[in-house]
């Protein structure tokens, strides 16, 4: 099928063989954008997230036919070097990532959940942000989502 | 096998290493000798992008593969001892004078590029915003003859890097000089400039045309206390990568006109495979070939989806001898059966017969690595050479693998590591580069081959499980007279490819079972380790801190039991069996630390309670108390003090961020993960059923203190795993006044 949607602020058509094929896979290896990670296939650890209308979606369980005239964005558009995303500068300033391979997940997920709640408390993170992180950079995540929810309300 | 007795371990241990140095420093002066004479190339590149790295074969490949150490004063961390060691292999400067810093050691979280940049930084005299650290691929000649692991990657690098980077700092001054007519003596480095009589020249420009070059005698290396970068807490230089998400991981490598690839993997322990019906696999979609070897079948698709369906299509017949059950493997690891070995002996041995001996038994289940990024390669195969792309924590030995597997020349196989979605020791066995190479020979093109989640837990190389007995006997003064550790464990180092089974019958022991599992309270007058070792149906490796964990938790549950008993303050107790010397002050020091700093109290305040644990691994001692409630019957872990003495912590933030790591590692270890049995399969499959710590279950403060206890870095990413288990046990038996002996705990 041909798939037509907003990739990071830009519209995109692709063609697709099985409109059931992953939304991760259209995203990494069709779209070329490869901070989306692969990391059970199964919507368990979260290293997938990104936002399709403004919602945080596992897309290695979201079939791409889904996202047809939806905005999808993903790590890379959700903010630069020169202008970072409240999360990706609360998470520079904590220096969070250690091996940083589950990292741009669980920033998507921050994201969608600071937009939906700009000041989240411990409950709610905790209920909330529920990626997996090998690394257990968790103490460190949790400090920089409160100072995201302060950057964003500046 | 035989039993084999094997006394004094550490000693014999210690005395390898220093025959090894002794060794390696005439090699060292030899080539110091031959230096004058010698004349080396250094080049000049542009930057690398991705098609700079895939061409990598094409440039410096003149390096003859020699092996020289360069010893350093710790004498218990293992000198660099692979293969180029010439500055102007590890330094690259580009047209943009930048440094390029080709890295033996891979970058995993651990922060080793950081505090690698931070050491050439302050030596070379670059600003670090000027440095560019990669993996080193094993074509530019540098090849670690160890690993990337066992916490020894900045402390082994840290005065041969320094030196190198010394070095190259007075060859860019010796040609300076030269190009500027003025002499050495008069010029000064900063931040990538040359100055001096009145002139200035970057670095870029000195090097520019420069094709023989002038080495200089070793310099002498800067005193610490005058560095800029080193000991600072410096932002990681992997961090804006990380943070927006470049395509830095081994999973994000592409090679062009790539293929992807779906193998098919045994399911049960065991199991081999027999044969394969693949009619339907091969007319479907997408699919270029079906590859099929005595060993195992893959399909290779034009992309993943279609390689995937492809191969639930293959239908195979497997040989399953056996279905192995959890009790059986119960059966096999026990304290009592395996090849036996006495790693600690002092004073005499302990009858448990004896009025007053107190026993107790420990157990820890089989742990999987779970890190998030599975298990993969991109391999091209081309005309006898291949060029392979991958998370690697052995760049060296997957070298060979390939190249004995396909049997190309060692030299024709360029292994290019890319940053590691995570380690822990899993990618200390990277042998599916091999199947990866071996799809991309049979099309001719690069293929991309990684493991499902599925295959990533069943094909894990687990950390094994273990079983412990401690027996302890009080004094009148209420202090311990006798203690013995009796461990029995699966493989850790016996049967790796990083220990060759040379080294292993020297030893006599497996020496990665063995890590924590010695007495470190030196005044205990008669104290001894046993280790029981068995080779278990699956395969058994280096899980990060190996036996750490589940030793530190059997001695420091043991220890507190003993206090309790014996009527004292735990922290009291410890501090009476250690003595004021060397390590033991060393110990001493962080355990005093730790319950300061936290206000270690035996009483329950508010429902919350403390725990206090101490470990030493590796020369880098840690003490740790945390502050534990329950809720129902669910430990819940609000805070932990955590004491650690590194010797120098060449960036303190990230010292800490490894602390923080490895507790929270250890509380997901200790509290949530087992893998069992079912059906002859190893399971759970998947994160959810494989319990692990999420944000929830974590600690919202880790409160850490530094010590500097040496004056060399010491190791960082392990040693802190050791107290927590123990330390929350600990907490749990004063809260409840029951006693957690196995692993994870489960209140009942």
């Amino acid at each position: 099928m041909k798939l037509s949607f907003n990739i990071n602020g830009q519209p995109q058509s692709v063609e697709i063989e099985d409109p059931n094929t992953p939304l991760l896979w259209v995203v990494r290896d069709i779209m070329n954008l490869k901070g989306t990670k692969f990391g059970c296939g199964k919507a368990a650890c979260g290293a997938c997230t990104l936002h399709v209308d403004g919602e945080a979606v596992r897309a290695c369980s979201y079939p791409a036919k889904f996202a047809e005239g939806k905005k999808v964005v993903t790590i890379e558009g959700l903010g630069t070097r020169e202008n970072p995303h409240p999360v990706q500068q609360a998470w520079i300033e904590h220096v969070v990532p250690q091996c940083g391979y589950c990292q741009p997940g669980f920033m998507m997920a921050t994201a969608a959940l600071l937009a939906e709640n700009p000041n989240p408390t411990d409950e709610d993170i905790d209920n909330n942000i529920v990626n997996v992180c090998r690394c257990a950079t968790y103490t460190r995540m949790r400090k920089a989502i409160h100072r995201a929810a302060e950057l964003g309300q500046e | 096998m035989p039993s084999i007795v094997f006394l004094n371990c550490k000693k014999k241990y210690i005395s390898t290493i220093q025959r090894f140095n002794k060794r390696s420093a005439s090699t060292s002066k030899k080539m110091n000798k031959n230096k004058k004479s010698s004349r080396r190339k250094f080049l000049v590149r542009g930057g690398l992008g991705t098609l700079g790295v895939l061409a990598i074969g094409t440039y410096v490949f003149r390096n003859p593969i020699r092996r020289k150490t360069l010893s350093i004063s710790e004498s218990l961390i293992p000198p660099y001892n692979g293969s180029g060691t010439e500055a102007n292999l590890w330094f690259e400067i580009t047209q943009e004078n930048q440094v390029v810093l080709h890295s033996s050691k891979v970058e995993m979280g651990q922060g080793t590029f950081t505090g690698l940049a931070q050491m050439v930084a302050d030596e070379l005299d670059v600003a670090i915003e000027q440095i560019k650290v990669v993996g080193a691929a094993s074509a530019t000649g540098i090849v670690d003859g160890l690993s990337t692991g066992g916490s020894l990657s900045i402390a082994s690098l840290w005065v041969p890097l320094r030196e190198m980077a010394a070095t190259m700092r007075e060859m860019v001054k010796g040609e300076a000089a030269k190009k500027m007519g003025v002499s050495v003596a008069s010029l000064s480095t900063k931040d990538g400039v040359v100055s001096g009589g009145g002139k200035t020249m970057t670095y870029a420009e000195v090097a520019t045309d420069v094709t023989d070059w002038d080495v200089p005698s070793t310099p002498d290396l800067r005193p610490v206390n005058t560095y800029k970068y080193v000991g600072k807490p410096v932002p990681r230089v992997d961090l804006a990568a990380k943070v927006f998400g470049d395509p830095i991981f081994g999973m994000d490598a592409e090679m062009p006109d790539m293929l992807h690839a779906a193998v098919i993997r045994p399911e049960h322990v065991g199991a081999t495979f027999k044969s394969a019906d693949t009619s339907k696999a091969a007319g479907m979609s997408g699919v270029v070939k079906i590859v099929e070897t005595p060993d195992w079948v893959g399909v290779i698709a034009k992309t993943f989806s279609q390689a995937l369906s492809a191969k639930r299509a293959i239908k195979v017949d497997w040989d399953i001898p056996k279905k192995w059950t959890e009790s059986e493997i119960k059966d096999m690891l026990q304290v009592g059966k395996g090849d036996r070995m006495i790693t600690q002996k002092v004073g005499d041995e302990l009858d448990p017969e004896e009025e007053g001996v107190v026993a107790m038994e420990f157990s820890s289940p089989i742990g999987a690595h779970a890190q998030i990024e599975p298990n993969g390669a991109v391999a091209h195969v081309v005309d006898g050479k291949a060029t392979i792309m991958l998370s690697t924590q052995v760049v060296g030995i997957t070298q060979k693998q390939v190249a004995t597997a396909l049997g190309l020349k060692k030299k024709n196989v360029n292994i290019i590591p890319t940053f590691l979605g995570g380690g822990f020791g899993r990618r200390l066995n990277t042998s599916h580069a091999v199947t990866a190479a071996k799809l991309s020979q049979a099309v001719g093109k690069p293929v991309k081959y990684f493991f499902t989640r599925k295959e990533e837990f069943q094909n894990d190389t687990f950390r094994p499980p273990t079983h412990h007995i401690m027996r302890g006997k009080l004094n009148a003064n209420g202090l311990l007279d006798s203690l013995e550790h009796h461990y029995a464990s699966g493989d850790v180092a016996i049967n790796s490819a990083l220990m060759p089974g040379v080294v292993n019958t020297i030893l006599g022991t497996d020496i990665g079972a063995m890590r924590g599992a010695n007495i470190m309270y030196g005044k205990i007058k008669n104290h001894r380790s046993v280790q029981w070792h068995t080779t278990l149906p699956f395969a058994t490796s280096w899980w990060r801190s190996l036996g750490l964990l589940a030793n530190t938790f059997a001695i420091e549950s043991f220890i507190d039991e003993m206090a309790l008993k014996a009527g004292k303050n735990p922290v009291d107790f410890r501090l009476a069996m250690l003595g004021t010397a060397g390590n033991q002050a060393r110990i001493r020091k962080v355990i005093e630390v730790a319950a300061a700093k936290s206000g270690y109290t035996d009483e329950v305040v508010d429902g919350k309670a403390m725990g206090f644990a101490a470990s030493i691994d590796t020369g880098s001692p840690c003490a740790q108390v945390v502050e534990v409630s329950m809720v129902d019957k669910e430990i819940k872990v609000h805070k932990v003090t955590c004491a650690f003495d590194c010797g120098v912590a060449v960036n303190p933030d990230q010292v800490r961020s490894q602390c923080e790591g490895s507790i929270n590692m250890g509380i997901s270890g200790a509290l949530h993960e087992k893998m069992t049995l079912k059906d002859g399969q190893l399971y759970p499959t998947i994160y959810g059923p494989y319990q692990m710590a999420l944000m929830r279950n974590t600690p919202k403060e880790i409160d850490i203190h530094l010590i500097q206890g040496a004056d060399v870095p010491l190791p960082v990413g392990e040693p802190p795993l050791g107290p927590i288990g123990a330390a929350i046990g600990n907490a749990v038996r004063r809260l409840t006044g029951k006693r957690v002996v196995d692993l994870p705990m489960r209140i009942v």
